[in-house]
């Protein structure tokens, strides 16, 4: 699809705005393809192109060209959501390495971390009936950002290995990470439950 | 997206819910996680001496479908020796809950949990 729309960009934009977007989000966004984030770059890059693409620059221009900017303005955005998340900047950045984590099933994980997360979840289902709610809730999102922390320490060293092996240990990261990211939705969910009526 | 009756009323009224103790020599524990969707899903069974599934328990932490899945099994397996249980398919649960093709990882992760509670049973069997 992207394909299509950068054929499309090529011949009917003008040239000024003119942009590659068949490359990574990474060089997209002129940054060095690494899972440190220099955010402010990424801010600043992002402002750059979406002054580029604003709307008023195309209103002189045809119904496809604006459509085009459209488009265009959403490829951005997925580009800097995808990349300022640390989650989806790691699995990214595999997929850039031909490793799919955003919708795979069937993977083998470490029995340990499963039951682990088991009883995280047994411990999250069990905060309402705690005498203080709110302390546990604190607790656990404490626990839930520095499992986070720890996993994307990680993912950084295994990252600039250029091994096999290492790849497979930064997949198996970013698994582990999967699950903490789905209880830390879960713990602010029962926080709003709680405590937001 | 609609649920299908069987998925809701699995999800409602979830059966065997609950926990064994994996310190038995009879119980068999099955761990297994989906990752794209942080589902979590433990899948337990007792088994007689002869073989045969007496009991089995669930905890599911996950969407509807994921639920049913897994609550549908432990009806199924019980009463069932070893190897039928082994040969259970994803495609018979997901026939059964109706679920949609975007939903059939979690009837996957159900076969796979039966699978995994049967092979820790056995691996305990051996270390006997």
């Amino acid at each position: 699809m992207w394909r299509e729309l950068q054929y499309l960009i090529h011949n009917f934009l003008p040239a000024g705005l003119q942009m590659d977007i068949t490359q990574s989000y990474f060089e997209f966004l002129g940054l060095p393809v690494s899972y440190q984030l220099d955010q402010q770059a990424l801010s600043e890059r992002a402002r750059e192109l979406q002054k580029t693409l604003h709307p008023d620059r195309f209103s002189h221009l045809s119904d496809r060209e604006r459509r085009l900017s459209v488009q265009y303005t959403a490829y951005l955005n997925e580009a800097v959501a995808t990349l300022k998340n640390p989650l989806t900047r790691a699995q990214y950045l595999l997929q850039l390495e031909g490793v799919d984590t955003f919708s795979e099933s069937r993977v083998q994980l470490d029995p340990m971390f499963l039951m682990q997360q088991m009883e995280l979840r047994e411990a999250v289902e069990s905060i309402p009936d705690a005498d203080d709610p709110e302390a546990e809730i604190e607790e656990q999102l404490q626990v839930v950002e520095q499992q986070m922390q720890e996993l994307r320490q990680q993912f950084a060293t295994f990252c600039v290995q250029n091994s096999p092996s290492a790849l497979e240990a930064a997949a198996a990261c970013v698994r582990k990470m999967q699950f903490i990211d789905k209880l830390g939705r879960e713990i602010e969910l029962l926080e709003d439950q709680l405590f937001d009526d | 997206m609609a649920y299908s009756e069987q998925v809701i009323d699995h999800y409602e009224n979830p059966r065997n819910v609950g926990k064994m103790n994996d310190k038995d020599g009879s119980v068999g524990t099955g761990m297994v996680g989906a990752p794209a969707c942080g589902d979590v899903m433990r899948l337990q069974i007792k088994v007689s001496d002869e073989g045969i599934i007496e009991d089995a328990k669930f905890k599911t932490y996950g969407c509807g479908s994921a639920i049913a899945s897994s609550s549908l099994v432990t009806e199924w397996v019980k009463g069932m020796s070893l190897d039928e249980a082994q040969d259970l398919k994803n495609t018979t649960i997901a026939e059964e809950l109706a679920l949609p093709p975007v939903k059939i990882h979690c009837s996957v992760l159900a076969e796979d949990a039966i699978k995994a509670a049967v092979a820790d049973y056995k691996e305990k069997q051996t270390k006997k």
